[in-house]
């Protein structure tokens, strides 16, 4: 590469190209939005999309841990569903049930991650075939537990999280509850990762688990947090679809690879030691925008399979494109 | 690279209409809408037991002797609408002291595992009569034929391509169902009103006839239809097309293929602050309470799954060598109404519960379908 | 990220990894003869049923053949339940029921196999993206272009062409025969080949490999080359037994996750380099003989999905439990 502009106009470049392309390709969905819908500006408009990428805003910052671990999360999906078709189990109607199934459900999410954690780290499975196990195997027992068809409904004060509304909230008028939540995990799970040890050991172990180890990095303590967190994630997101759209078994479908897929837009390098909370939930905004586009176009559901496929190519071989150029 | 695929898929789609099925068959239209009015025979009040048209197969002839076993290839238990005819199927089977034996294998959705899965309980050798839910209609057609040289076979649901069954039991089919719910809408709204019409997936047949016959009764009487789509059968994606459409236009009724995720069509009305509009579902408890409780303006047609008892029925019946209508069984399929929805509801059943069961006398309902 | 392993055995003895596979074949074989006998139906155990056993996993059987070879090299390939329902359309719409354009659709279908195959390599050699996140993307492209254009069962297979799934050579399936062949081929070639011994290489450690004049994109390309022509004719062979091709039917047999998993099942390693054919055809009959006791013991399809996933896991650790390398 050569460099022909003044020094001022490539400090510049160097500027720009440090801003996560992430933010560029949001920014650019979101006023093609607007512009095909300027009704998107009015609060409705943009808390419904805000609402809409809650659960995968959420499940693809858990999932940053695991990827910058090193490793794979297949298993949220199925875990999504296993919350909701749990959670109607056992509130079975019954609204006061809503404080004690909640938090159990959070504390299976976590079971669920450590128990991935603890395959892959102990008996050495691979974490794509232990969490493809996982997911399977939490698929049948969601339809063991429920017999094939959900059996209760879901109470009103379970689904407060995932459905109500905040109003008379100044400037905006309104907030979803679920919106609120998604600030807070993300908020908390950023912090965690960009500002504490646990955050410094997960990038090390992903980067190089060898040295990580030699230099007193507790590998496998710190990777079964990773998988627990994105266990916790799943078991929010379960939480807040349950609370938007009600019970279904199959409600968890797909969600395990969106979430990496937005991880990926948000520049996550699989296979370890790069990634960071906020871009993945720009990946996870982005990656809604686009399906918010392609619903606004019209555009029928195989088109927006293939524009997904494309996308997705195209930002990782964006990615790796700059990587070679700033040599990191 | 993209090219070639383009290319190839291009190739594919220029041979494509001389191939297609044909989902929008104007005679099968006639017949199932005429079939909808006709009385059916048999005893009033148990619809399973009931017939349209007076056609009847002979069965004592064939060989089979009591007490027997009954082979069930099932196509999957994978939604709740098999999940309820299953266990109708398994309460049916008790009823009846000539079926001594009664084993189900489970293709989970695949052809391909279906075609092995019959091909097993052939070779096995211990089946008399056997029952096939296929899971699609043409992939089937050599595995049925197979069975046929060996037993009788009875399908049911979907269709094979091939008389040889000794009877093919299902009800009017799914011109009937998308009639059923249009002609509703278009008796409750003024033409030129505002239709949105969710569907759950392209490609499936009992789905896109329920599509074709809607589209059509709605298109002719000169609704406004403002976008069909396609919701997969999920509520979180259903609640964001129908929010979306709502940011977009009025609504003034909707049209549903299936009614699984109706109810996340109507919360999403009721979030942002609408009056709910004309509605069609289908017979799952969840709508029904829905309806009851918001008093609204609606219809469930039925694909009812009491014919997983007639198949059972049917089988008995051979078993005993009884004669069975045939070679079509074709049962009635009724709507729920406004007039009969309080027979429907029960709070006690589980969301999904399909209400158009016939189950409601068997001896472990509620317990068997989930219910308390 | 491991040390490369020599693929040639070099100590005499007992080899572990060796022989993991066949013990494992073993165990499966004898509970399938034990839960015969223990529910008296010892029918299940004749000649003719064995080889129905057999019979049930061609298409899994030729997939995996092909995944074999790209997980070798330390890739992997989610795009082969797409391709399988892409080929199987592409051919029995080019055969429309005409004998006379069976060779016009098989080449087509081959052709298809390959040019995917070749993109896919591409895409992971030239533009350096991950080949999980490039095979991904490639299989929605794939089933996007494809559901763009058909919806159901289309063209018709002619019956000569049903020869290959419904064909008999004496007492043996002709699939099943050909099936057999393909392995041979598969391992001559990883055997005798300076192509295989390549492979093993590559997959052991990229670097070391290119160091030692190996053109190592080359040997990743056409592992993906051969990958996908292997899915294409799990294809054909889907088309024959269906009589037709519909857009759903590789999705639905969940040839991409189930090929991994009897892939891996069979010994050969997710990081590369270690693994072989025979491995890989004994997951296969694990597979389908797990398959068979759940339906001789009348396992509900819900319990099923959860043993499976324990099951793949299981099989996992049994190999790797005694490793010491730290795994993604």
């Amino acid at each position: 590469m050569t460099d022909t502009g003044s020094p001022r106009s490539s400090a510049l470049r160097r500027r720009l190209s440090q801003i996560n392309p992430v933010w560029v390709l949001l920014v650019l969905l979101i006023a093609a939005i607007i512009f095909m819908n300027p009704r998107f500006v009015e609060p409705t408009g943009y808390m419904n999309f805000l609402k809409r990428a809650a659960p995968l805003a959420i499940l693809a910052a858990g999932q940053v841990y695991v990827i910058v671990s090193g490793g794979f999360d297949l298993s949220v999906g199925s875990l999504i569903t296993l919350v909701v078709v749990g959670s109607s189990m056992l509130t079975n109607n019954d609204p006061a049930a809503t404080y004690w199934v909640i938090p159990l459900m959070l504390t299976m999410g976590l079971g669920v991650g450590a128990i991935n954690g603890l395959i892959v780290c102990f008996l050495r499975v691979p974490s794509l075939i232990a969490t493809l196990g996982m997911m399977i195997t939490l698929n049948g027992l969601a339809f063991l537990w429920s017999g094939g068809a959900p059996r209760g409904y879901l109470p009103d004060t379970f689904r407060f999280f995932g459905r109500e509304l905040i109003r008379d909230v100044p400037l905006v008028r309104f907030i979803p509850v679920s919106v609120l939540v998604l600030i807070v995990v993300v908020g908390v799970f950023a912090w965690a990762m960009h500002r504490t040890n646990l955050g410094r050991h997960i990038h090390a172990i992903g980067d190089n688990p060898v040295a990580a180890r030699l230099a007193g990095v507790p590998v496998n303590r710190v990777r079964i947090t990773a998988f627990m967190i994105s266990g916790l994630s799943g078991a929010i997101a379960g939480i807040l679809l349950g609370g938007f759209a009600g019970v279904s078994t199959d409600v968890g479908a797909g969600y395990e690879l969106q979430a990496i897929t937005a991880a990926v837009l948000g520049g996550a390098q699989l296979l370890g030691g790069k990634g960071s909370v906020p871009a993945a939930f720009g990946g996870a905004l982005a990656l809604t925008a686009i399906f918010t586009l392609l619903n606004f176009l019209g555009l029928p559901q195989p088109v927006r399979q293939v524009v997904q496929g494309l996308i997705l190519i195209a930002a990782v071989a964006l990615a790796m494109h700059r990587r070679k150029q700033t040599g990191t | 690279m993209r090219h070639i695929i383009v290319a190839t898929s291009a190739l594919a789609i220029s041979a494509l209409p001389l191939h297609a099925q044909n989902f929008n068959d104007p005679e099968e239209f006639a017949k199932q809408q005429e079939q909808l009015q006709a009385e059916p025979m048999g005893p009033e009040g148990q619809p399973w037991l009931q017939h349209i048209g007076d056609s009847m197969v002979e069965t004592a002839d064939l060989g089979v002797e009591a007490p027997a076993t009954v082979c069930f290839s099932n196509a999957g238990v994978n939604n709740p609408w098999r999940v309820v005819g299953y266990t109708n199927m398994t309460e049916e089977v008790a009823n009846h002291e000539s079926i001594e034996n009664f084993i189900h294998v489970d293709a989970e959705g695949s052809d391909d595992k279906q075609i092995a899965d019959i091909d097993d309980l052939l070779a096995g050798g211990d089946c008399d009569v056997m029952i096939v839910s296929p899971n699609t209609t043409a992939a089937l057609t050599p595995a049925v034929e197979r069975a046929c040289e060996a037993m009788p076979v009875i399908v049911f649901d979907r269709g094979v391509n091939t008389d040889c069954p000794v009877t093919f039991v299902h009800p009017v089919g799914g011109y009937g169902f998308g009639i059923q719910g249009a002609e509703f809408i278009v008796d409750n709204v003024e033409e030129g009103s505002n239709v949105l019409m969710l569907r759950i997936l392209p490609g499936v047949d009992v789905l896109e006839t329920r599509y074709s016959a809607g589209r059509r009764i709605l298109d002719e009487a000169g609704m406004n239809i403002v976008g069909a789509e396609f919701t997969d059968g999920d509520n979180a994606k259903t609640k964001s097309i129908v929010e979306d459409y709502l940011q977009r236009g009025e609504i003034d009724a909707v049209w549903m293929d299936a009614g699984a995720t109706a109810v996340a069509a109507i919360e999403a009305f009721e979030d942002s602050g609408y009056d709910i509009p004309v509605f069609v579902g289908e017979d799952q408890q969840d709508f029904l309470r829905k309806w009851q409780e918001e008093d609204m303006t609606a219809i469930a047609p039925t694909y009812p799954t009491y014919q997983w008892r007639t198949a059972v029925i049917a089988a008995a019946r051979v078993i005993e060598g009884e004669a069975v209508p045939g070679p079509e069984w074709v049962l009635p399929q009724p709507a729920i109404t406004q007039d009969n929805l309080d027979e429907f509801v029960n709070p006690a059943m589980p969301p999904l519960h399909y209400a158009m069961c016939g189950c409601e006398e068997m001896e472990n309902y509620p317990e068997a379908w989930g219910g308390n | 990220m491991s040390i490369a392993s020599d693929t040639r055995p070099t100590r005499k003895g007992f080899r572990f990894d060796r022989w993991a596979p066949l013990l494992l074949l073993g165990g499966a074989f004898s509970i399938y003869v034990a839960v015969a006998i223990a529910t008296g139906q010892t029918q299940y155990l004749t000649f003719d049923n064995l080889i129905a056993i057999l019979g049930r996993s061609i298409a899994l059987g030729i997939t995996a053949i092909g995944q074999t070879f790209v997980i070798l090299v330390a890739s992997i390939d989610l795009s082969v339940a797409s391709l399988i329902s892409a080929t199987a359309v592409l051919a029995s719409v080019v055969m429309d029921g005409s004998p006379a354009m069976i060779l016009p659709a098989v080449l087509a279908a081959i052709a298809l196999g390959g040019i995917v195959g070749l993109a896919n390599g591409l895409v992971i050699i030239g533009l350096k993206v991950n080949p999980l996140i490039a095979t991904l993307g490639m299989s929605l492209i794939i089933q996007g272009c494809l559901s763009a254009f058909v919806s159901n069962f289309a063209g018709e297979v002619p019956s000569a062409f049903q020869v290959f799934a419904y064909g008999e050579v004496g007492p043996f399936p002709f699939a099943l025969l050909f099936l057999a062949a393909l392995a041979v081929l598969a391992w001559g070639v990883l055997r005798f080949t300076k192509f295989g011994s390549d492979m093993y290489a590559v997959g052991g450690n990229e670097e070391a490999a290119r160091f030692a004049g190996i053109k190592t994109g080359r040997i990743v390309i056409l592992s993906h080359i051969i990958c996908s022509v292997c899915a294409s004719i799990a294809g054909l062979y889907l088309a024959s037994r269906l009589r037709s091709g519909a857009p759903w039917i590789g999705s639905d047999g969940v040839y991409d996750l189930e090929s991994i998993a009897v892939v891996v099942i069979g010994g050969t390693i997710l990081a590369g380099g270690r693994g072989g054919i025979w491995g890989t055809m004994a997951g296969m009959l694990i597979f389908s003989l797990i398959d068979s006791v759940f339906n001789i013991a009348g396992v509900d399809s819900y319990a099923k999905q959860v043993l499976r996933g324990v099951i793949i896991v299981a099989a996992v650790a049994f190999y790797a439990i005694n490793s010491k390398r730290i795994v993604a």
